[in-house]
């Protein structure tokens, strides 16, 4: 289960980053090594990527986040490096859908008022982000129920070992 | 009020959560590793659907690593203990396959890749998903959608001469923006249908993804029927159009004979520039192929260019068939004859050098001009490396100058 509440920093990125950006295609031969894979994290686009996050930051991006490939191994990589979620003004409908398979929540809302290293509360069940640093409170556009109840349970394959089936 | 293709297939308005079977579900092999893990992870114990679940080995086949081969296996070990399809290393691009062999109109398919849209050119409402959804919808013949909204881009005129459907899709692409279509359906209508091959068509919902949408649906007409004709499937065929009283969120018009060819710059798909400005750019490859537009009528149009001809000495010229089938006719057909003349290395049929696994990779600050559909950095397996996008015909005649060339100037 998911926990509804998220403390943590913010590591502020830009638009369109794609998958390749997340976990190049290059490492695909790594990818039933995870430990191995999740090693180049962001490794082309931000040096140092897994010594600069702390169990429980955010990554917070501007538009379009996760373009490209269908690789699930991108929003699990991410969630690997201690990420509890992802902020963007908006997402690429696959990877959207793969992070919340993976118990990862992505939250869309106006990422312009947030810094890099600002603290954020997060309370996914209100959907609403409030910034500790600047005291800004933004509200996240509102997902599908079922994609909540996904979500709460810890993603897509612990809610099928309790539901059996998706439930309307 | 009436329906948008995407309503039809998925009976339901625009907005609604709908639980549907699948008609093809299907993986292939740098996302099939996981789905099995997360399938066998899920307690659910067997396929709802042998005949309609495939695997295809394409993305790194041959395979050029160790891991890969153990993955490979894997695949193979799923296959015969399901009884599903397996479609083996040389058989083709799973998208390719998916049209030859599956995609009917009014079906609902599924893959873990993302070009999975391709199918959207026989009316299929088809998208890609991660590993995941796909185990899931494997164990239960079905899964969840939302029904998107749905833009219409109205086509009329026709192509001018040296101007092809990837010129078309990269236009609308650099038009849209790479999330100008996120979440939802593109679906193509007006008086220049009729007049669009199957094979255009694929190359143009292939691409539909890379401005974010879900799905990029063409009508059922009789480019379709003769189509499944062509592929022993004319029985599957039935006619499906969306209502003329259906609801758009927005309508886009193309005229054909306004388009230029087009070239994406690097590193994204909508930076599209018209040829005239990448004219002299030097190349140190050339990739023709891919789901995109590695088919007859692509290696027919390479061919002719460069029949006669030689590549740039200093510019690789790389061919990859998308399917047995297309390298099989473009045999008969001389077309690849002439491409090996002018100085082409045949590779097998399989995605090779779009993704960076194998089959072309590219050095520290080269150049490649490739028909595949994206140019990220780093896609191509170096991120030193840069890639420009293009239709086979301006992809031919820059090979023989060795810079980007208009296909109009040779």
């Amino acid at each position: 289960m998911t926990e509804t509440v998220l403390k943590g920093k913010a590591i502020k990125l830009g638009d369109n980053i794609s998958t390749d950006d997340i976990i190049p295609g290059r490492f695909a031969h790594l990818r039933s090594n995870l430990a191995e894979l999740s090693k180049h994290t962001f490794e082309d686009l931000i040096p140092n990527f897994a010594s600069r996050v702390n169990q429980g930051d955010f990554v917070v991006a501007g538009k379009n986040f996760g373009s490209g490939s269908s690789r699930e191994h991108a929003p699990l990589v991410i969630k690997m490096s201690g990420i509890v979620a992802i902020l963007a003004k908006s997402a690429a409908r696959i990877f959207f859908r793969n992070a919340i398979n993976q118990g990862l929540p992505v939250l869309l809302c106006d990422t312009d008022q947030i810094n890099d290293g600002d603290q954020l509360e997060i309370n996914l069940t209100e959907g609403v982000i409030r910034n500790l640093t600047s005291n800004a409170r933004l509200t996240s556009t509102k997902m599908p129920p079922l994609m909540f109840a996904i979500l709460k349970e810890g993603g897509l394959i612990p809610y099928i070992k309790k539901h059996k089936d998706f439930e309307l | 009020m009436g329906k948008t293709l995407a309503e039809k297939i998925l009976s339901l308005k625009s907005g609604d959560i709908v639980i549907a079977n699948v008609d093809l579900v299907f993986l292939q092999d740098t996302t099939g590793p996981l789905a099995i893990k997360q399938f066998e992870e899920s307690g659910l114990k067997t396929i709802a659907a042998p005949e309609k679940t495939a695997i295809f080995i394409d993305h790194a086949a041959p395979s050029p690593t160790q891991q890969t081969s153990n993955d490979h296996m894997l695949l193979r070990r799923f296959a015969r203990e399901t009884n599903c399809h397996i479609y083996e290393v040389g058989n083709g691009i799973c998208h390719q396959l998916v049209a030859e062999l599956f995609a009917n109109p009014g079906n609902i398919i599924v893959g873990a890749d993302s070009h999975t849209v391709t199918a959207g050119a026989l009316c299929a409402f088809a998208t890609g998903m991660g590993s995941t959804d796909i185990a899931t919808a494997m164990a239960l013949g079905k899964t969840w959608f939302r029904v998107p909204e749905t833009f219409l881009i109205n086509l009329s005129g026709s192509f001018r001469k040296g101007i092809y459907a990837k010129d078309l899709i990269l236009s609308l692409i650099g038009q849209l923006g790479a999330d100008g279509a996120t979440y939802k359906a593109l679906e193509f209508g007006g008086e220049s249908l009729a007049r669009l091959t199957m094979s255009e068509r694929l190359t143009i919902s292939n691409m539909v993804v890379e401005a974010g949408a879900k799905v990029g649906l063409f009508p059922s007409d009789e480019v379709t029927q003769s189509f499944l004709s062509s592929q022993g499937r004319g029985d599957s065929y039935k006619p499906l159009y969306p209502d003329a009283d259906a609801s758009y969120e927005r309508i886009m018009s193309i005229n054909l004979a306004s388009l230029e060819p087009m070239v994406s710059f690097p590193h994204t798909v909508d930076n599209v520039h018209p040829v005239s400005e990448a004219k002299g750019i030097k190349l140190q490859q050339v990739f023709i192929g891919t789901c995109t537009n590695g088919r007859l009528e692509d290696l027919a149009l390479a061919a002719n260019i460069l029949k006669g001809k030689k590549r740039y000495s200093d510019t690789r010229l790389l061919v990859a068939p998308a399917s047995q089938q297309v390298l099989l006719q473009a045999i008969e057909k001389g077309y690849i004859h002439s491409l090996i003349e002018s100085g082409a290395t045949i590779l097998p049929p399989g995605c090779a050098a779009c993704l960076g696994l194998h089959q072309g990779v590219l050095g520290d600050g080269e150049a490649c001009l490739s028909t595949a559909n994206r140019n990220f950095k780093g896609r191509m397996g170096n991120p030193e490396a840069m890639i420009y996008l293009a239709s086979p015909a301006t992809a031919a005649a820059s090979a023989i100058k060795g810079e980007i060339t208009d296909p109009r100037e040779v």
